[in-house]
């Protein structure tokens, strides 16, 4: 195996995690991977240089932005609110953050794993959504208060609504 | 404790929490959140999110990586998505010249050898890849999957003994036309082959053999039963396999 390919595989436990976070399902997550490593050895000759992890995680993102367009169409799967008073603690937190995640825009979900689950700076951010370092920052803020929200209970959009 | 001189924003919160903050301003944003405790505990709660985050997802990258996701398997089959399903259809199409079938007879047309066989390519490369779940029932319940795939599909269905080769399982399909039986077997270096029966209106056939990217097929029909048998592009393993499949076939009575 060549020093692209080892470089790529490497990669995937990483892609893995993104793609579960962002996907929720993990066969669709893998999916996801699947498809961007595919198209990353397909492209192999085209990729000359540069940041090999930034250029993973763009396809894995616009694979998604891609799937979640072809089923735009479909009603969306609102998370049931079960609160079984069973869970443990770890669990329900889980659970919370799964659901708290689902009900983000695309793009600030992808925005809030991609710089606190993958550690990436806005710099690379910004180039992976292919916009302004001040659109990342938004999105970031957005995400952030939106999550912070939903874990604490509230539901801001619909508390102002008479 | 001294007030900053310049107010601190939110962007400069976020950019403090993710170590994107330069390092001068540091100080005056530690400054500002300890005169600020709302900011603080926005802070905080950013903090214990990502908190949050990791412990709910880091565990997915110690998990094992899915045989489907091995480079060297993804250079040799590339997987194919929606697409695939569309370029399926279409290859069976172009291979089967169009409407000029149509008019050549019932009698095992190959439209109904290409679309056996590319449904049973399909459920070849779905299952074959499965680690964890192949088959509904297993190898070692022989005689129960037998009894209930026969009774399911409406003929004898009979798991064969194949040298070298071990039954995996067994799974029920939807067929072209009804139930289909789907037995997987896999040789001493992991090799698998299934075997797709369904039944269909054609008189018997000689054996077809197809290709499809790195996977093979051989289709022959007899006694209104059609036989697919699917492994890697080795043909000549793959028809040493089907013509065992067929004799013991013969020999059950079908």
């Amino acid at each position: 195996m060549n020093a692209f390919r080892q470089s790529v595989e490497a990669m995937i436990p990483a892609l893995r995690r993104y793609a579960r976070a962002l996907a929720r399902d993990a066969d669709i997550a893998d999916d996801l991977v699947q498809d961007t490593l595919v198209r990353a050895l397909r492209s192999e000759r085209l990729f000359l240089g540069g940041d090999l992890r930034s250029w993973l995680y763009t396809i894995l993102t616009n694979l998604n932005k891609n799937r979640r367009r072809s089923l735009a169409r479909r009603p969306p799967l609102v998370p049931l609110l079960d609160n079984n008073a069973d869970a443990s603690g770890t669990e329900a937190e889980s659970r919370d953050i799964e659901r708290a995640l689902s009900t983000l825009v695309e793009e600030q979900r992808s925005v809030l794993l991609l710089v606190v689950l993958e550690g990436m700076s806005y710099r690379e951010v910004a180039d992976i959504q292919g916009v302004p370092i001040g659109t990342v920052m938004s999105r970031l803020a957005r995400a952030r208060a939106h999550v912070r929200a939903m874990l604490e209970g509230e539901r801001p959009a619909l508390r102002r609504v008479k | 404790m001294t007030e900053p001189n310049i107010p601190v924003t939110e962007d400069e919160l976020h950019a403090y929490v993710d170590n994107e903050l330069p390092a001068e301003r540091r100080a005056d944003v530690e400054a500002w959140l300890a005169a600020h405790p709302d900011d603080a505990a926005r802070v905080q709660s950013w903090r214990e999110m990502a908190d949050t985050l990791h412990a709910r997802y880091d565990s997915v990258v110690d998990e094992a990586v899915p045989k489907r996701l091995e480079i060297e398997r993804l250079q040799r089959q590339p997987r194919r998505w929606v697409y695939g399903a569309v370029a399926a259809t279409l290859m069976a199409f172009v291979a089967g010249g169009g409407a000029g079938w149509i008019a050549r007879g019932a009698a095992a047309t190959p439209s109904i050898v290409q679309s056996f066989t590319l449904d049973a390519l399909d459920a070849h490369r779905l299952y074959v890849v499965e680690v964890r779940h192949p088959v509904e029932v297993p190898g070692s319940e022989r005689d129960h999957l037998q009894q209930w795939l026969t009774r399911r599909c409406g003929w004898d269905v009979r798991a064969p003994e194949l040298a070298g080769l071990k039954l995996v399982g067994g799974r029920l399909l939807p067929g072209p036309s009804g139930p289909a039986s789907f037995l997987m077997y896999e040789g001493a270096s992991g090799e698998r082959f299934t075997i797709y029966t369904a039944k269909a209106k054609t008189e018997p056939t000689q054996m077809r053999y197809s290709v499809k990217g790195s996977d093979g097929a051989l289709f022959w029909a007899d006694r209104g039963v059609a036989y697919v048998v699917s492994g890697g592009n080795d043909r000549g393993r793959l028809t040493q396999v089907a013509q065992a499949v067929y004799d013991q076939m013969e020999k059950s009575g079908g």
